[in-house]
C-alpha cells in the first residue's frame, strides 16, 4: 500500500454546452489556432444557450460532473435573438440554487463568447478548470436523498 | 360560520352557482377535507374553522370544466394561487364564484399536540373565536394561544387582502410576524459541505409519496414531467432513476417564479420536510435579482423566468 | 435498435498524429448500436464519401458517426452522402474531434480518450435520431441593402441587372457615401466623383431599385426569404416629387450666410445652410430641411425657403414615415469612418486647425471642396510648404486608444496623397512617418515606390511623439528615424494624420435587429472567415464593403459584387428548404400555459383546441402548436416549459440527455 503513496492528480470532469452559432464556433476557432485547454472539458453543442434546460445541468451533477459551464453569444448577439437573456435568467436561479444545496457556485459559469473568440474561449476553459480543480471532486448530487 | 353556510345555500338554492368547493367536517375537530357540495342539503356538513388550510384553488381546474359556475371558498392567500392559474389558462374565471373568506392564520396540529396529549376535542378556532383555544383531554381541559399554535406559514402571511373575489365573507388579519427569508439566510450563510448534508437529512426522508406534488397549485400539469419518459435516456426502470433523485429540485425549479409560497407542500408532507426552503430560496433571488415579485398578485405580470432585461446580473459569483 | 457504423478520419495528420485513430476504432466497436467502424485518411473527400455509402449499403446502416472536423465544416458534406446512399441525411452525427481535440490537446493517450468519448456521446445520440423532413418555405425576391455607399450602390446595380427588386435604405440625405467625399482614387488617380456619380445616377434611374435616403432601418423581423423590415422615412420636410434640384433655397436660407452650421459632407471644413444638399451632385438631388438647426422649425419664424420655392415643394408639416417592407435577403454595406481622435492629444488635432485627418485633406484637394481644390492652411489660407503626414494612428494599436487592427488603405492613399500635391505643387516638402509600408495589392508597391522614386518624398520609419503648435503658427513635429536610429525634431506648416477607419456607429444596432453577429471591433463577422467571406452566419443577410473590415475600392466592388452574386442566388430560388429541426409540442403533456410563447423569439407559437386522446384522457383542450415555417429552431420553448411537452427534433432532450450520460459514464 505504501508504495502506492504517489498521488494521481485529480481530473475534473466538466461538461460544456455550447451554442452553435457563437461559442461552438469559438471553441472550433481556438482549436483552429491550436490554443489548447483541458481534455477534461466535453463540450456538447446545442443550438442555443436558451435550449440549455436546467435538467441537464442537474443531470451532468447528478452523475458525477464536477463542473458545468454554459457558453452562448454575448447579450444582444444572440442568433436568435433573445435565447441568451433568458437563459441567463434560468442560470442564475439554478446556480444560486446549486450553491444554496452545496455545489458550490465556483463549479457552474455562464460565459459569452463569439465566434471571433478563440482566445476567450480557450483562456475560460483553462480558467475554469483551474477553478473547478481548486474545489476538488464536487459532492454527488445524486446522492442527496440517500442518508450516508 | 353559519352565516357562511346559509349564504353558500342561497347561491345553490337561486341557481347563481351549481355547487361549492369547500371543507367537510372530518372525523376529527383537526382534520376537516375539501369537498365538493352538490346540494343544498350537502352543506350540514360544511365547516370553516382554523384547520381549514388547504388551498382549494388547485381543485377548480377539474370544476371550472364542468357545466355551470362553481362556488370556491378562498383564504387570502389561496387567491394568489388562483390568480396564478388563470394566468397559465388552466382555470376559468367566468365558471368560478369566488368567496372570498375571512382567515386569521390557520392552525398546525402538530404544535397543538405537543404536550397534550390524548386529545378528545378542540374549540374556539372559528374565525370570529377568541384568542384562546380550549382543548379538552383526558387528562383535562386546557387553553393556547391561538396564536402560538399557528403554522409556521402563517408567521410569514401575505396579508389580509384578497387577490380575486366575486365577494368576501369574514374579517381577516395579517399574522406575519417573522422575517420571511430568516430560514432561508441561515442555509445561505453554511458552508458548502453544511448546505448538502443539510438537505440530504431533510430530502432523505422522502418516500416519494407526491403529496407535495398534488396539493401544490402551481403543479398543475396535465401529465407531470416525472411521468414523462423523455428526458431519461433509459427510460424509467428502476428508483435510482434521474427524476427519482432530482425530485424536489427539478420541482421547485419547475414552480419557480410560479409559486405564490401557499406553503402546502410543507403542510403536507408527512414526514415534515421543510420543501417550501426550496421555493422560498427562489422566491428570495428572484426579488433580489430582478425585483419584488410575487407571483399571482397581478394575473397579467410577467413571470420573471419568461422575461428578461437587456441589464441583467450575471449568473454566479461575478454578478 | 440502429444500425451505426462509425467512420474516423485521419485528417491527414492533422487528427492522426495526436489521436490514435485505429484505437478509437477498436473501442467504438463495442458500444451500443454500433455495427461497423473504420478509420480512412480523408473522409471526407470523394474516396472517403464512397467508403461511407459502400458500408451504408453493405452493413444496412440507418445511423452515421463521423469522427472528423468540426461538423461546422462538414456536417452538410456527410449528411448529403448519407442521403445519396438513401439514408434520412438527419441520422448523422459528427464528433469533433480535431478542432475540439487533437489540434488543442498534445498528450496522445489523452486526445485519444477524450476522442472515444466525444464518439460515444456521437453514438448515443444517434441510437436516439429520428429520420428527419426538410420543409419548404417561400422566397421573397426583393432585397434589400443597407448603406449607400459604393458597396451599397455596386451590389444594388449587380442584383438589379440580375432582374430582382432592391431597395437601399440611406441615412443621409444622399447616397454616395465615403467615396463621394474623395478627390482621386488610387492606384489610377481617377477623380472619384468621375467613376463614382455614373453609378450614382444609374441606381437613381434603375427600374429594379428603389431609393430610401434620409431612412433609416427600425425593426427586422422573420427570417431568411422572408423578412419584414420597418424603414422609417424621416421627414425632410421636402416634397420628393415636386422638388426640382434647383437649389434656390439652398441660395437662399438665412442660416448659409451665418456660417453656423458645420457641413457634414466637408468634415467641418466648411458651413452649410438649413435646408441643404450634401454635395452637388446629391442623388437624389432633392434638399432636407435640418429641423435642428432651422430656424422656422426653432422659432416658428422665417419660412424663406417655403415662399420662395419655385415649385412650392417645401413642407414643414410633413412627418416621418414608417413603411413595411418584405425582403428575402438583406445585404449590410454600412460602411465606415474614421476614429474620433480625442484619445490622441499628442498629435494637437484639437489644438490646432493645421492638423488634419486624411479624409479632410481629401476635402481641401477637391475642386469642389471648400477651397476649390487649393490647397491651404486653415489657420491662416496659406499654402504650406511643408507638410508631415503620421501613419498609424489609432491602427495596429497595443491599448486601449485606438483598433488592434491594420487599417490598410492608408499607405496607398498616403502615397497618393503625396504624388497629386507634389504634382500640382512641385516645391512642397512632405514627409512621411511610417510602422510599416504595406502595399500588397496589384500595381500597389509600384504607385508607393514612384511617390519614393520619382517624386522624392521623403518616408521615415518611425513614429512621431508629439506635434505642438508654433507661436509663428507653425507646428513642430518630435519623431524618431528607426532606421538611423536620431530623434527628428522639424517644423512644419501642416500635419495629416492617416487616422484608423471603424464600422460606422449605427452598425451595432442594426446587427442586433438582424441577429448578424459582430467582432470586438463591430465589424460584422463572416460565415466562414475563409470559404464564405461575405455572407453572416445569420441565413439571408451578407455583406458588403468596410462593415465587414477593412478594404479599399476595388476589394469593395469585388465584394460588392460577390454579396450580389450570393443574394441573387437565393432570390433565383423559388422555395427554400427548412430546417426540419423545429420544436414540436407533445399535446398529451401540454398544459396550455402559453410560457413557450412568451419566449418564442419568432412568433412561431399559436394555441389550438384539440380533441387529446390517450390512456385515460379523451377531451378538447387548450393545446400548443408550433409553425415550423416560423420556428428557427432554438430550443427556448423546450427550456421553458414545465411539463416537458415541447421538444426539439434534432436536439430532444432525451439525445442532450444522453449526451450528458455518455460524457459522465
Amino acid at each position: 500500500m505504501s508504495m502506492n503513496e504517489e498521488k494521481t492528480e485529480f481530473r475534473p470532469l466538466i461538461v460544456a454546452f455550447c451554442c452553435n452559432w457563437c461559442s461552438y464556433a469559438g471553441a472550433d476557432l481556438a482549436g483552429s489556432s491550436r490554443l489548447s485547454y483541458p481534455a477534461d472539458v466535453k463540450i456538447i453543442r446545442v443550438p442555443c444557450s436558451g435550449r440549455v434546460n436546467p435538467m441537464f445541468i442537474l443531470r451532468a451533477f447528478e452523475r458525477g460532473a464536477d463542473g458545468v459551464i454554459i457558453c452562448g453569444c454575448h447579450p444582444g448577439d444572440c442568433h436568435y435573438s433573445t435565447g441568451n437573456y433568458y437563459a441567463r435568467r434560468r442560470m442564475t436561479l439554478l446556480f444560486s440554487m446549486l450553491d444554496y444545496m452545496g455545489v458550490e457556485n465556483g463549479r457552474t459559469r455562464v460565459e459569452w463568447c463569439s465566434a471571433a473568440e478563440g482566445v476567450k474561449f480557450s483562456n475560460t476553459m483553462n480558467e475554469f478548470c483551474e477553478k473547478v480543480k481548486s474545489l476538488g471532486k464536487s459532492v454527488r448530487l445524486g446522492d442527496i436523498r440517500c442518508k450516508d | 360560520m353559519q352565516g357562511l353556510i346559509d349564504r353558500l345555500t342561497a347561491l345553490l338554492s337561486d341557481g347563481t352557482v351549481a355547487r361549492v368547493i369547500g371543507w367537510k367536517k372530518g372525523d376529527m375537530a383537526y382534520n376537516p377535507e375539501p369537498h365538493m357540495f352538490e346540494t343544498a342539503e350537502s352543506l350540514k356538513d360544511f365547516v370553516y374553522d382554523g384547520f381549514c388550510g388547504a388551498n382549494l384553488s388547485k381543485m377548480m381546474i377539474e370544476a371550472s370544466k364542468l357545466e355551470g359556475k362553481t362556488a370556491v371558498c378562498l383564504k387570502p392567500c389561496d387567491t394568489y394561487s388562483f390568480n396564478q392559474l388563470i394566468r397559465e389558462h388552466r382555470v376559468v374565471r367566468e365558471n368560478a364564484y369566488i368567496i372570498g373568506v375571512g382567515c386569521r392564520g390557520k392552525l398546525d396540529i402538530e404544535k397543538i399536540k405537543k404536550g397534550n396529549k390524548g386529545i378528545t376535542s378542540i374549540s374556539g378556532t372559528e374565525l370570529d373565536g377568541s384568542d384562546d383555544i380550549k382543548i379538552e383531554t383526558i387528562y383535562g381541559d386546557k387553553n393556547i394561544s391561538y396564536k402560538d399554535a399557528l403554522l409556521d406559514r402563517c408567521h410569514v402571511c401575505k396579508g389580509k387582502d384578497h387577490m380575486i373575489f366575486d365577494e368576501v365573507w369574514g374579517e381577516s388579519k395579517d399574522t406575519a410576524d417573522q422575517e420571511r427569508f430568516a430560514e432561508v439566510e441561515k442555509i445561505e450563510a453554511m458552508t458548502p459541505e453544511e448546505k448538502f448534508a443539510f438537505f440530504r437529512n431533510e430530502l432523505s426522508k422522502c418516500i416519494r409519496c407526491n403529496a407535495c406534488r398534488n396539493v401544490c397549485p402551481a403543479c398543475s400539469c396535465r401529465k407531470c414531467i416525472f411521468d414523462n419518459t423523455k428526458f431519461d435516456a433509459q427510460q424509467k426502470a428502476n428508483v435510482v432513476s434521474f427524476e427519482e433523485r432530482m425530485f424536489h429540485i427539478i420541482r421547485a425549479f419547475h414552480v419557480a417564479g410560479r409559486c405564490t409560497d401557499c406553503g402546502e407542500c410543507s403542510r403536507v408532507c408527512p414526514e415534515g420536510i421543510p420543501l417550501h426552503l426550496f421555493n422560498r430560496k427562489f422566491i428570495k433571488d428572484i426579488d433580489k435579482f430582478y425585483g419584488e415579485f410575487q407571483a399571482g398578485k397581478d394575473p397579467e405580470a410577467q413571470s420573471p423566468l419568461t422575461d428578461f432585461t437587456f441589464e441583467d446580473i450575471e449568473p454566479g459569483e461575478r454578478g | 435498435m440502429q444500425r451505426i457504423g462509425v467512420f474516423v478520419c485521419h485528417c491527414g495528420t492533422n487528427i492522426a498524429a495526436t489521436v490514435d485513430v485505429k484505437k478509437v476504432v477498436e473501442l467504438v466497436r463495442f458500444e451500443p448500436g454500433v455495427v461497423f467502424a473504420d478509420d480512412y485518411m480523408y473522409m471526407c473527400s470523394e474516396a472517403g464519401q464512397e467508403k461511407i455509402i459502400a458500408a451504408i449499403k453493405e452493413h444496412d446502416l440507418t445511423g452515421l458517426v463521423i469522427c472528423s472536423c468540426s461538423p461546422r465544416m462538414h456536417e452538410k458534406t456527410f449528411r448529403a452522402c448519407a442521403e445519396k446512399a438513401g439514408l434520412n441525411p438527419y441520422m448523422v452525427e459528427v464528433a469533433n474531434i480535431r478542432e475540439q481535440c487533437s489540434w488543442i490537446h498534445k498528450d496522445r493517450e489523452e486526445a485519444t480518450e477524450k476522442a472515444v468519448i466525444l464518439a460515444r456521446a456521437a453514438i448515443a445520440k444517434v441510437n436516439l435520431n429520428t429520420p428527419l423532413q426538410e420543409g419548404e418555405s417561400p422566397v421573397t425576391k426583393r432585397a434589400l441593402i443597407i448603406g449607400g455607399g459604393i458597396a451599397g450602390i455596386q451590389t444594388a446595380l449587380d442584383i438589379a441587372d440580375a432582374g430582382y427588386e432592391v431597395d437601399i435604405v440611406e441615412r443621409e440625405p444622399s447616397i454616395g457615401g465615403r467615396m463621394s467625399q474623395f478627390d482621386k482614387t488610387f492606384p489610377t488617380l481617377d477623380c472619384a466623383s468621375c467613376i463614382l456619380t455614373p453609378k450614382m445616377v444609374e441606381v437613381n434611374q434603375h427600374p429594379n431599385i428603389t431609393l430610401y435616403t434620409y431612412s433609416e432601418v427600425e425593426g427586422v423581423s422573420g427570417y431568411v426569404g422572408n423578412f419584414d423590415v420597418k424603414i422609417r422615412k424621416k421627414a425632410r420636410s421636402v416634397d420628393m416629387s415636386a422638388c426640382t434640384g434647383c437649389g434656390e433655397c439652398q441660395a437662399k436660407c438665412p442660416l448659409g450666410k451665418m456660417g453656423k452650421i458645420p457641413s457634414e459632407f466637408d468634415r467641418g471644413l466648411r458651413t452649410r445652410p438649413a435646408i441643404y444638399m450634401p454635395f452637388a451632385q446629391a442623388v437624389p438631388a432633392v434638399p432636407v430641411i435640418d429641423r435642428e438647426n432651422c430656424t422656422y422649425f426653432k422659432t416658428g419664424k422665417c419660412g424663406v425657403c417655403a415662399k420662395i420655392c419655385p415649385s412650392k415643394a417645401v413642407n414643414y408639416e410633413q412627418e416621418d414615415e414608417i413603411v413595411t417592407v418584405k425582403y428575402g435577403a438583406i445585404v449590410v454595406a454600412t460602411g465606415f469612418d474614421i476614429i474620433n481622435l480625442d484619445k490622441f492629444g499628442e498629435y494637437a488635432y484639437n489644438e490646432s486647425p493645421d492638423v488634419i485627418t486624411s479624409i479632410e485633406l481629401e476635402r481641401l484637394m477637391n475642386a469642389s471642396g471648400p477651397t476649390g481644390g487649393h490647397l491651404e492652411r486653415m489657420s491662416d489660407h496659406k499654402q504650406p510648404k511643408d507638410i508631415v503626414f503620421i501613419q498609424c494612428v489609432g491602427s495596429r494599436c497595443d491599448d486601449e486608444k485606438g483598433k488592434p487592427y491594420c487599417s490598410k488603405v492608408c499607405c496607398m492613399y498616403t502615397a497618393k496623397h503625396a504624388m497629386l500635391i507634389k504634382d500640382h505643387w512641385p516645391d512642397t516638402n512632405i514627409t512621411v512617418f511610417y510602422i510599416d509600408v504595406r502595399t500588397p495589392g496589384k500595381n500597389f508597391d509600384e504607385f508607393y515606390r514612384r511617390a519614393v522614386e520619382q517624386y522624392h518624398v521623403n518616408y521615415v520609419k518611425g513614429q512621431v511623439g508629439k506635434v505642438i503648435p508654433q507661436p509663428d503658427g507653425s507646428l513642430l513635429v518630435q519623431g524618431v528615424d528607426l532606421l538611423d536610429n536620431k530623434q527628428i525634431m522639424k517644423k512644419t506648416d501642416m500635419v495629416v494624420l492617416a487616422a484608423a477607419v471603424e464600422p460606422n456607429k449605427g452598425v451595432r444596432k442594426i446587427a442586433t435587429m438582424l441577429t448578424a453577429s459582430i467582432d470586438n471591433n463591430d465589424f460584422l463577422t463572416e460565415a466562414h472567415a475563409k470559404l464564405r467571406p461575405v455572407e453572416s452566419p445569420t441565413a439571408g443577410i451578407f455583406l458588403s464593403g468596410m462593415a465587414q473590415g477593412p478594404k479599399d475600392i476595388p476589394e469593395t466592388v469585388s465584394q460588392a459584387g460577390a454579396a450580389a452574386v450570393k443574394v441573387v442566388g437565393l432570390l433565383a430560388k423559388d422555395k427554400l428548404k427548412t430546417n426540419p429541426c423545429t420544436a414540436k409540442c407533445d399535446p398529451m403533456f401540454c398544459n396550455g400555459c402559453s410560457t413557450c410563447a412568451n419566449v418564442c423569439p419568432y412568433g412561431a407559437i399559436t394555441y389550438e383546441d384539440q380533441q387529446v386522446r390517450g390512456p385515460g384522457v379523451n377531451e378538447t383542450r387548450r393545446v400548443a402548436v408550433v409553425n415550423n415555417a416560423l420556428c428557427q429552431g432554438c430550443g427556448a420553448c423546450t427550456s421553458a416549459c414545465p411539463s416537458g411537452a415541447m421538444d426539439l427534433q434534432g436536439f430532444s432532450n432525451r439525445q442532450i440527455t444522453t449526451e450528458v450520460d455518455s460524457i459522465c459514464r
